[in-house]
């Protein structure tokens, strides 16, 4: 089977986010980058798939020159190969469309028959890059999964976390699934798995070698743009609630949150 | 020349969902200041249409209404296909969708279908000369950007719980339109086997007015049940800290955070939780924030509108009682 995960490259969850002086970025200077949390749900299960139907995982990702760490750490954990699209006409996009394009464009070029990608990546929340990309192909999607079994070899089913539950939803292959938490425990790379990453093919392609055009997909293409970005305002500060015993604290707070909150 | 405001209403098992109300109410804001018309698409089974022109409380003008078994249950290709249709016919200047389970999984279809970029998550929105800029924000709540959308139509989902809803003016009924679709093999390819409702009856923590949540200071899962207790008589939901979920006490629906869910109640309960900068992420814009934690240096406290610096175990009981004694007043 032609297993795929799309992988993003994102400053850790432990980041505390700054703003640049001119409000328009943030500062990427001290940000440790890791796998995104959610793309990792994908590989492991790209790796899953393969150890239960054989095949090969490739890994495809979107990034500066740094984004290798996070492909040579999916390779390490057991994917068979990587491309990898660099191209200084992607700094800054903010359009989740124009990724979508230059992943949909790589994909039309390899086989398939399952895409596995982040429900979102951490950083910008977009949660729109797998959609589109499903879209591109002409695939069915199945977003938000968080269990996923097989029917036979070119069937799945899977639990897509709704609100207050689950949808329970069976396709056939191909299609393309966004993972979400619950989905599996992605493995670590073990050490033999690393040594063996570094000798793992890894293609870095950049626009032009795919055939695709800066002004559609890169920023000048973008349809968005981010005019400025702000740290959330700070909230006012707090009161300690206070009394000799808990049950005091207790009945204090109770009348504060009726009286001055408002909010029960 | 496109115009208007597009909202796609949302409904499940056939009863329209609260988020199609804030949208609603938000798409009806932002077509007041364009002066163009408000219009929503609804999608259903058997019977939708009968929902159709009370949509016009809400202030649509019209509402085109497509009914068909394929549309029982949401499923992407079926419901991205009536949008795009409606879309083309329209030509609306905006689209607007819930930043829900479906809104989140239809809208970057569409928008892709169609061409156009899109935001997501949006917790404001301003109109610039005529064009659409949102506010939304990344990194889980610890940035938040002003994007504008430079393409027609502009599109965006919204965060639920976050728009204040209009007063729905009971004398106002929608213009019904029909939509027919033909659907292609390629639509349904995807089966829906069942819905599984897994909340025990409580509202999910997206869309909760209050939630109490608890995290590793509640020492074992059957602890919860007095967090659900409180949660139950205020009408709540109950959620978990990353730690919780973790350790198995709770469901991975539960936990709030930058890998969990960002949630926006009115009251936020945090029990036993220190407070780290994921979990702080994904529930700091609740509008108020109670901490209940011994350690006094806890970094929930720093964003804690009420703090009680104590044992949770013996806090939590009593205040139970308050507000049982509160509620029968």
């Amino acid at each position: 089977m032609e297993i795929v995960a799309l992988m993003k490259q994102v400053p850790d969850t432990e980041t505390q986010i700054k703003v640049n002086p001119q409000g328009t970025w943030i500062i990427e200077d001290d940000i440790k980058w890791i796998m995104n949390p959610y793309c990792e749900f994908g590989v492991e299960e790209a790796l899953r798939t393969k150890e239960k139907h054989g095949g090969t995982v490739t890994i495809v990702s979107i990034g500066p020159a740094r984004a290798v760490e996070a492909i040579r750490t999916a390779l390490a954990m057991g994917a068979d190969k990587a491309i990898h699209v660099d191209d200084p006409a992607l700094v800054g996009t903010t359009d989740s469309l124009g990724k979508a394009r230059i992943l949909a464009k790589i994909l039309q070029s390899i086989p398939f028959d399952i895409i596995f990608a982040g429900k979102q990546a951490i950083d910008d929340d977009m949660a729109q890059v797998g959609p589109a990309v499903a879209e591109l192909l002409g695939i069915p999607q199945l977003t938000f999964v968080n269990g996923l079994e097989w029917i036979d070899g070119r069937t799945v089913r899977v639990n897509r976390q709704v609100e207050g539950g689950s949808q329970v939803i069976e396709c056939s292959l191909p299609v393309l699934i966004t993972c979400q938490k619950g989905l599996n425990e992605p493995r670590y790379a073990s050490l033999p798995g690393i040594m063996k990453a570094k000798k793992k093919p890894l293609e870095t392609k950049n626009l032009a070698a795919l055939g695709l055009d800066p002004a559609q997909v890169g920023k000048e293409g973008d349809t968005t743009e981010i005019l400025r970005v702000e740290l959330p305002p700070p909230r006012k500060p707090g009161k300690i609630v206070d009394g000799e015993t808990p049950e005091e604290k207790a009945a204090k707070l109770a009348k504060l949150l009726r009286e001055e909150a408002k909010v029960i | 020349m496109a115009t208007g405001v597009l909202v796609v209403a949302e409904q499940r098992n056939g009863a329209i969902r609260k988020v199609s109300w804030e949208v609603l109410s938000e798409g009806k804001r932002l077509a007041d200041q364009l002066g163009e018309e408000l219009v929503a698409v609804l999608m259903g089974g058997d019977g939708i249409s009968s929902h159709a022109e009370a949509l016009g409380q809400w202030g649509a003008k019209r509402v085109f209404v497509a009914e068909a078994p394929e549309l029982a249950d949401y499923r992407t290709n079926p419901y991205a296909r009536v949008v795009v249709q409606v879309a083309k016919q329209l030509e609306p200047r905006i689209i607007l969708m819930g930043a829900s389970s479906t809104g989140k999984d239809l809208a970057p279809r569409v928008a892709a279908r169609l061409g156009v970029g899109m935001l997501s998550d949006c917790v404001g929105f301003e109109l610039r000369d005529g064009v659409l800029v949102g506010r939304r924000p990344m990194y889980a709540g610890k940035l938040y950007a002003y994007v504008a959308c430079k393409a027609v139509p502009q599109m965006a989902t919204l965060r639920p719980n976050v728009f204040p809803k209009i007063e729905p003016d009971p004398s106002m009924k929608a213009e019904v339109v029909k939509v027919e679709v033909q659907f292609e093999e390629s639509d349904l390819r995807t089966k829906v086997i069942e819905l599984r409702e897994e909340a025990g009856g409580r509202p999910d923590l997206t869309e909760a007015e209050i939630i109490v949540s608890g995290g590793r200071g509640m020492k074992g899962p059957e602890n919860f049940a007095m967090l659900e207790t409180l949660a139950d008589l205020l009408g709540g939901t109950v959620g978990a800290s990353r730690a919780a979920v973790d350790a198995g006490w709770r469901p991975q629906s539960d936990q709030v955070g930058q890998t969990g869910k960002v949630v926006t109640p009115n009251l936020y309960i945090a029990c036993g939780i220190s407070g780290s900068i994921q979990h702080l992420a994904g529930m700091g814009t609740s509008k108020v924030i109670v901490a209940i934690n011994k350690d006094p240096d806890a970094p929930i406290f720093q964003k804690a509108d009420y703090g009680v610096v104590d044992d949770l175990f013996k806090v939590v009981p009593p205040l139970i009682e308050e507000v049982r004694k509160l509620k029968a007043e």
